[in-house]
């Protein structure tokens, strides 16, 4: 166990966010999902109880009648936001006296960094790299995380949960965005951080960066792994790539198929599948299956040690 | 001054025309200095109600009195807060819900922009001296240090808090009706938080930054169709010369002119981008009804039916 490594990787001062990152997500998460479990007890209860319901504020803060349902900008909310300002600015101060912006060598086109990482919020994109080649991981994938979070009002259709905390009412998407946000995006930026060493190698925490290490792991493509290396041509163009067309779409078949049976799962699911429209149902199903690809090739990779689904002359998958 | 003599019915010493008129003068002087002393007292004693004052009321206009009214009017007539409604929901001050996230995030654009500005008055974008405007920053201009540091933690802090502002905000649904499209501008505001904190970071012209910007933009040079890299790019003609790594950076490598890139994108056209989606955003959470909630929880008997087209 290397504790100087792993204290010199905490403690590098760009490293600092993803060190905040490692409590402030989990501590919002909790903080947002308690909250919905409240809100989803009062409706389990409300539910149960049409008498209630009609009487009730539906709320789980207090309330009385008679009291006023709305409150003054000045002071309630702005004396709020002033001491925001001031918590920020103290945290910022004391934060900027500690701890010094890094400034390295002058800028050596001839001497390369290693390991040379994009600023950390991209370390998700820079890991990804390792499953994809550079124009899915960087221009295909970033254009449909934005395109994707764009189409999600859009998507969405389900009329509950509109302004307050609930899990209930909303499982598949929660469950969706929290896969999405904290598996894949911000556990990548963790890997990126922290894990990945010199020469993009997995280091575990507490383990030494060995800048002479090297791995002999033969990443192979799919066709040229038994049985399917047996195909005849499987070795040339075009058998090559229509068998990875092929793989590919039985991949989004399957995926297809599973995230169908995903938002048909409940009773209620069902019920807000039948309200979608089938261009909202295709866009969803678009943006799903090209999400799962990332950890179905992560799989691929880690497990099988799989480079290529779908070798083609003018681009890999 | 006859008027004043007049007045005060002369001086008892006077008897000469010449004494007279000089110590009715000299009197004269006394009393006005007496009056104006007067006065300025009184003026003086008047400014303990500063709010009273011509200067007070063109500044703000209307009575700041203990009513509901004035807290009102407080809010609705001054340019910076007129973006608050006066009165709010008495449960959407909460922190638990809003998570302070989104106010916190323009604060730090505030900050960004002011330390930013200051930073630009020591720095030149050019391959020469822009390592070197650091160093100096560093250690020779008084706070420079701190000023460079908080720039950078800010820039650091503003992407996080943007990001949990995104996680509340779907937490809550407040993506749903009528507030999809103001979602959608804050995807934009996240992109845009992202590209300044990334074209910022070549700036010192470090390794630091010269590498991570060259990981950065090589992923552009596999763009499909439009990098000499990417699926099809050199199909359709795409060089090292011609492509769009080569527009982002103004070349073919990471020099010169992808630093005077940065520069201005960083600290012109970005800024000027993200102000105008941040009007916007503020605007439509406004006009589509303030935040969403906490508002009172639906239950699934009371469903609508959807719209047909």
């Amino acid at each position: 166990m290397d504790w100087h490594q792993l204290w010199t990787i905490l403690t590098t001062p760009d490293n600092i966010p993803i060190t905040a990152l490692l409590f402030l997500v989990p501590f919002y998460t909790w903080y947002g999902l308690r909250q919905a479990l409240a809100n989803d007890r009062l409706i389990a209860q409300l539910e149960a109880n049409p008498e209630m319901a009609k009487t009730h504020h539906r709320k789980v803060y207090p309330y009385k009648p008679g009291w006023p349902r709305e409150v003054h900008v000045w002071p309630y909310l702005l004396r709020i936001e002033l001491l925001a300002a001031i918590v920020v600015t103290v945290i910022l101060m004391v934060w900027s006296i500690t701890l010094d912006a890094p400034l390295e060598e002058p800028a050596n086109p001839n001497l390369t960094m290693n390991p040379s990482k994009a600023p950390w919020y991209f370390l998700g994109l820079q890991e990804m790299l390792v499953y994809f080649d550079p124009w899915m991981a960087g221009v295909v994938m970033p254009t449909l995380i934005i395109l994707g979070l764009m189409a999600i009002p859009y998507i969405d259709e389900n009329p509950l949960g509109n302004g307050y905390y609930t899990f209930r009412q909303r499982k598949f998407a929660i469950l969706t965005f929290i896969f999405g946000f904290i598996v894949l995006w911000v556990s990548m930026i963790v890997i990126g951080t922290m894990i990945r060493g010199p020469g993009w190698m997995w280091f575990w925490p507490g383990q030494t960066w060995d800048h002479n290490k090297l791995i002999f792991e033969v990443n192979r493509d799919l066709p040229d792994i038994a049985p399917f290396s047996y195909i005849p041509g499987i070795k040339t163009q075009p058998v090559r790539g229509l068998f990875g067309a092929a793989v590919m779409g039985i991949y989004v078949v399957l995926a297809g198929w599973l995230i169908h049976k995903l938002i048909t799962l409940t009773p209620f699911n069902r019920k807000i599948y039948a309200r979608m429209s089938l261009l909202q149902y295709v866009v969803m199903q678009f943006f799903l299956i090209t999400m799962l690809l990332l950890p179905v090739k992560m799989l691929l990779r880690l497990l099988f040690r799989i480079k290529y689904i779908w070798v083609t002359p003018w681009f890999n998958i | 001054m006859a008027d004043t003599d007049g007045k005060n019915g002369g001086a008892p010493e006077s008897k000469t025309p010449a004494g007279n008129g000089r110590r009715s003068t000299l009197a004269a002087l006394l009393e006005d200095s007496k009056a104006i002393r007067q006065r300025a007292i009184e003026e003086i004693k008047a400014l303990k109600q500063p709010q009273k004052t011509v200067l007070w009321k063109s500044m703000f206009r209307v009575k700041h009195d203990e009513t509901a009214r004035s807290r009102a009017l407080g809010v609705l007539t001054n340019v910076f807060l007129h973006l608050h409604p006066a009165k709010i929901n008495r449960d959407a001050v909460r922190y638990s819900y809003t998570w302070g996230m989104g106010g916190i995030s323009f604060y730090l654009y505030i900050v960004l922009v002011f330390t930013g500005v200051l930073l630009m008055f020591y720095y030149h974008p050019t391959k020469v001296v822009a390592f070197r405007d650091i160093l100096y920053l560093e250690h020779d201009v008084p706070f420079g240090k701190l000023l460079r540091n908080m720039h950078r933690w800010a820039a650091h802090l503003m992407v996080i808090t943007v990001e949990l502002h995104m996680f509340r905000v779907f937490l809550t649904g407040s993506y749903k009706p009528p507030r999809q499209f103001n979602w959608v501008v804050g995807v934009i505001l996240l992109v845009l938080t992202l590209l300044l904190s990334f074209t910022g970071y070549l700036l010192p012209d470090d390794q630091l930054g010269f590498w991570a910007v060259t990981v950065g933009t090589n992923m552009a040079r596999a763009t499909p169709l439009l990098g000499h890299d990417g699926p099809f790019g050199p199909q359709l003609g795409m060089t090292p010369f011609n492509d769009v790594r080569f527009g982002l950076l103004g070349g073919s490598i990471v020099d010169a002119n992808a630093l005077l890139r940065a520069y201005i994108w960083h600290c012109v056209a970005l800024p000027i981008i993200a102000s105008t989606f941040m009007i916007v955003h503020f605007w439509r959470v406004r006009k589509d009804g303030g935040i969403s909630g906490p508002a009172p929880v639906m239950l699934e008997s009371e469903i609508k039916e959807p719209r047909k087209l």
